[in-house]
């Protein structure tokens, strides 16, 4: 899950980071209100707030001299969408915008805090090239991306700090800064279970002092059981509403651009069973799994999901039966598809416990399905029905 | 002989009396997996599928001198049953459950240190399972056939699919084991190659890898200094979008690392077999062997 920026930063201040004092504008009569809770002398900075990286790129962070620079920044994006190189076509809504006091910036650092798989741990990784993708600097410049793993306290050690901050050239109050900084984003980190945690850039003002003008937090999924406060931040408006509705009913779902819905039970199967069409010459129109257990309830609300999707012109259902019995899935297929009156070819291959028999029940049933037990038959099957 | 798991192990349930447990259990044990016993924190005393119910994995295994003991307690109560079986002395811990927050599983990586005999499976796996000897997870029993390709997997439904194929190939399985889907995990590919390498009944090997992190790659790597055996790869997820969730946890393309095309390319580097149609491994098994 992840949060907008200024979430972020009001977590932040929650422990003692420094950010920049803001305020937010969901209403267009609210910019009077937040600006007059900053100081807008010189004036401020209007940030979109969408879940997507390089919204500076396509307008969506600006300077704003004026209350009219920002009335118009609100008029151009406010209830509209923003479309930068992370989104797909339609973009994402903008329901917020938050105005930021100014900060006169004199150097752009990078620090974020990673789940690190190979190492089993969560790791730190900071960067002098700060303001940029931190992919491509890895890639093409190696020796300015610095990095230490957290101990098993999620803590890192003083004389690891004073490393980095020999590295970055830091000064003793900087340092003193930078090690208050990391402190309590590794806190964060553990404390809200978090997955990314992602600085960019840390900047050093004009001043000498560190401070935060970006941030970005995901949170795990798994831990959103005791993280209530943060799951009540979700904005479900950034989401694709489809994969949002399939969270809900406990089915994952990914959108895809094709023409042949799947569904399949197990995430590796999933996806195992999109390559298959494609490699057979047609296009998967999703990812979805409905989980271990092929129910009657979930199947129904698959096909749901499924059919919402309007480029869906047929259906591969692939099911590794297991310990479930497949004459019993074939069962719960049929009164699905008679339930919501599926009209489109649906080819379901079943394979495992009592297979034959499943396949059967699907052929004899009068409906416009057809039962496979072998994946390569079903998916040659189905791109033939959809052509 | 065989990996992990065989005909002597001597295995128990935590979480034994939920319903998902039950009925696993229950298979395990028709299997003739030699189930000793279960721990359930309230329920010690009683009987379960007539075998005694334990309050703690410690109780367990001074009764019974369990030696594995597979996890089914929900999520939020993962860390601290695998920690529980590692203390009490069980050997290999094999965690079925799903969902654990990725941070309690570095919390148990970190614990695990302090028991060096103690090896974890999962989480968010089917288990393991030596064909004619015992089973422990929630693999269905009838596609599996003893014979002699290792097969390891990070998804449970393509190691099945994996199974069945080397099945109706007529080359059966030695041990298969699914290390599960999450982000951070007890076992790895690595260690289960090296298992693989070392033992006899196994002539073969399957990986069945999936996108995200860069397991895979590690595992090629490990595979061109210290595997003899031929292996048959296959990578789930060559569709899969960039910065999309497929379903586990771990199966995300992030920062353009982890595609099924990187892992494909390292693996064939490294002298693997590389499928590139899921329904094509046993046929391919079958050619090299």
């Amino acid at each position: 899950m992840n949060l907008h920026e200024y979430q972020a930063k009001e977590l932040f201040e929650e422990y003692d980071l420094p950010v920049s004092r803001r305020g937010i504008i969901s209403e267009k009569d609210q910019i009077q209100e937040a600006l007059e809770s900053i100081n807008f002398s010189n004036g401020c900075v209007a940030k979109v707030q969408a879940h997507t990286g390089g919204r500076g790129k396509v307008g969506g962070v600006k300077l704003c001299k004026t209350i009219e620079d920002v009335q118009q920044f609100v008029d151009q994006w406010l209830g509209k969408r923003i479309k930068t190189i992370q989104t797909d076509e339609n973009g994402l809504p903008v329901n917020v915008i938050s105005v930021e006091e100014l900060t006169d910036v004199d150097k752009e650092l990078y620090l974020s805090l990673v789940i690190d798989r190979g190492a089993k741990c969560v790791s730190i990784i900071l960067s002098e090239a700060g303001g940029m993708n931190i992919e491509e600097v890895a890639e093409k410049t190696p020796e300015k991306i610095l990095k230490a793993e957290l101990n098993s306290n999620f803590k890192i050690s003083s004389d690891q700090i004073s490393l980095f901050a020999r590295n970055l050239s830091f000064n003793k109050t900087q340092e003193s800064e930078f090690k208050h900084i990391v402190e309590n984003c590794c806190k964060i980190f553990k404390d809200k279970d978090l997955s990314l945690l992602e600085i960019n850039p840390l900047v050093i003002t004009r001043a000498g002092a560190l401070h935060c003008l970006d941030a970005k937090l995901n949170i795990d999924e798994n831990a959103l059981f005791r993280q209530e406060k943060i799951a009540e931040k979700r904005d479900a408006s950034q989401e694709d509403s489809r994969e949002f509705e399939a969270k809900q009913n406990d089915l994952s779902y990914v959108a895809l651009d094709g023409n042949i819905g799947c569904m399949v039970n197990g995430a590796g199967l999933a996806m195992g069973t999109m390559d298959t069409i494609k490699l057979y010459d047609g296009e998967p129109a999703n990812f979805l799994d409905v989980g271990g257990t092929a129910t009657k309830e979930r199947v129904s609300s698959a096909f749901k999901l499924i059919l919402s999707d309007k480029n869906v012109k047929g259906i591969l259902v692939n099911i590794f039966g297991g310990i479930v019995r497949c004459d019993l899935i074939a069962e719960g297929i049929i009164e699905a598809i008679k339930e919501i009156n599926v009209e489109i070819p649906i080819v379901v291959r079943l394979q495992g416990n009592q297979s034959n028999l499943g396949k059967r029940i699907l052929n004899e049933s009068g409906l416009n399905v057809i039962g496979e037990d072998s994946l390569q038959l079903a998916a040659k099957k189905i791109v033939d029905l959809v052509k | 002989m065989s990996v992990l798991i065989d005909k002597n192990t001597k295995a128990i349930f935590q979480g034994f009396t939920g319903s998902q447990a039950t009925m696993h259990a229950e298979q395990c044990i028709n299997y003739g997996t030699n189930i000793v016993g279960g721990v359930t924190p309230g329920k010690g005393g009683i009987e379960h599928l007539n075998r005694p119910v334990f309050n703690s994995v410690k109780d367990a295994c001074s009764e019974t001198n369990a030696n594995v003991s597979v996890i089914f307690v929900p999520a939020r109560f993962t860390k601290a049953a695998i920690i529980e079986a590692a203390e009490s002395g069980i050997k290999l811990i094999i965690c079925i459950t799903e969902g654990v927050p990725v941070i309690d599983m570095i919390e148990v990586i970190n614990e695990l240190k302090n028991y060096p005999e103690a090896r974890l499976v999962g989480p968010n796996c089917p288990g393991v399972i030596t064909p004619g000897e015992a089973k422990l997870g929630i693999m269905p029993a009838d596609i599996h056939m003893k014979g002699s390709v290792g097969i390891v997997s990070r998804s449970g439904t393509l190691t099945y699919e994996a199974v069945k194929q080397t099945t109706d190939a007529g080359i059966g399985q030695s041990s298969c084991i699914g290390i599960g889907g999450d982000p951070v995990n007890g076992t790895s590919f690595i260690d289960c190659l090296e298992m693989f390498e070392k033992d006899h009944q196994t002539e073969s090997i399957v990986m069945v890898g999936e996108i995200g992190g860069t397991a895979e790659e590690e595992a090629a790597e490990f595979i061109k200094t210290s595997i003899s055996k031929p292996v048959v790869s296959y990578i789930a997820g060559v569709t899969a979008p960039k910065g999309k969730r497929m379903g586990h946890a771990g199966a995300i393309i992030s920062g353009g690392k982890g595609t099924a095309q990187d892992k494909f390319k390292a693996l064939e580097l490294a002298g693997v077999s590389v499928v590139t149609d899921l329904n094509l491994i046993g046929a391919r098994l079958k050619e090299l062997l």
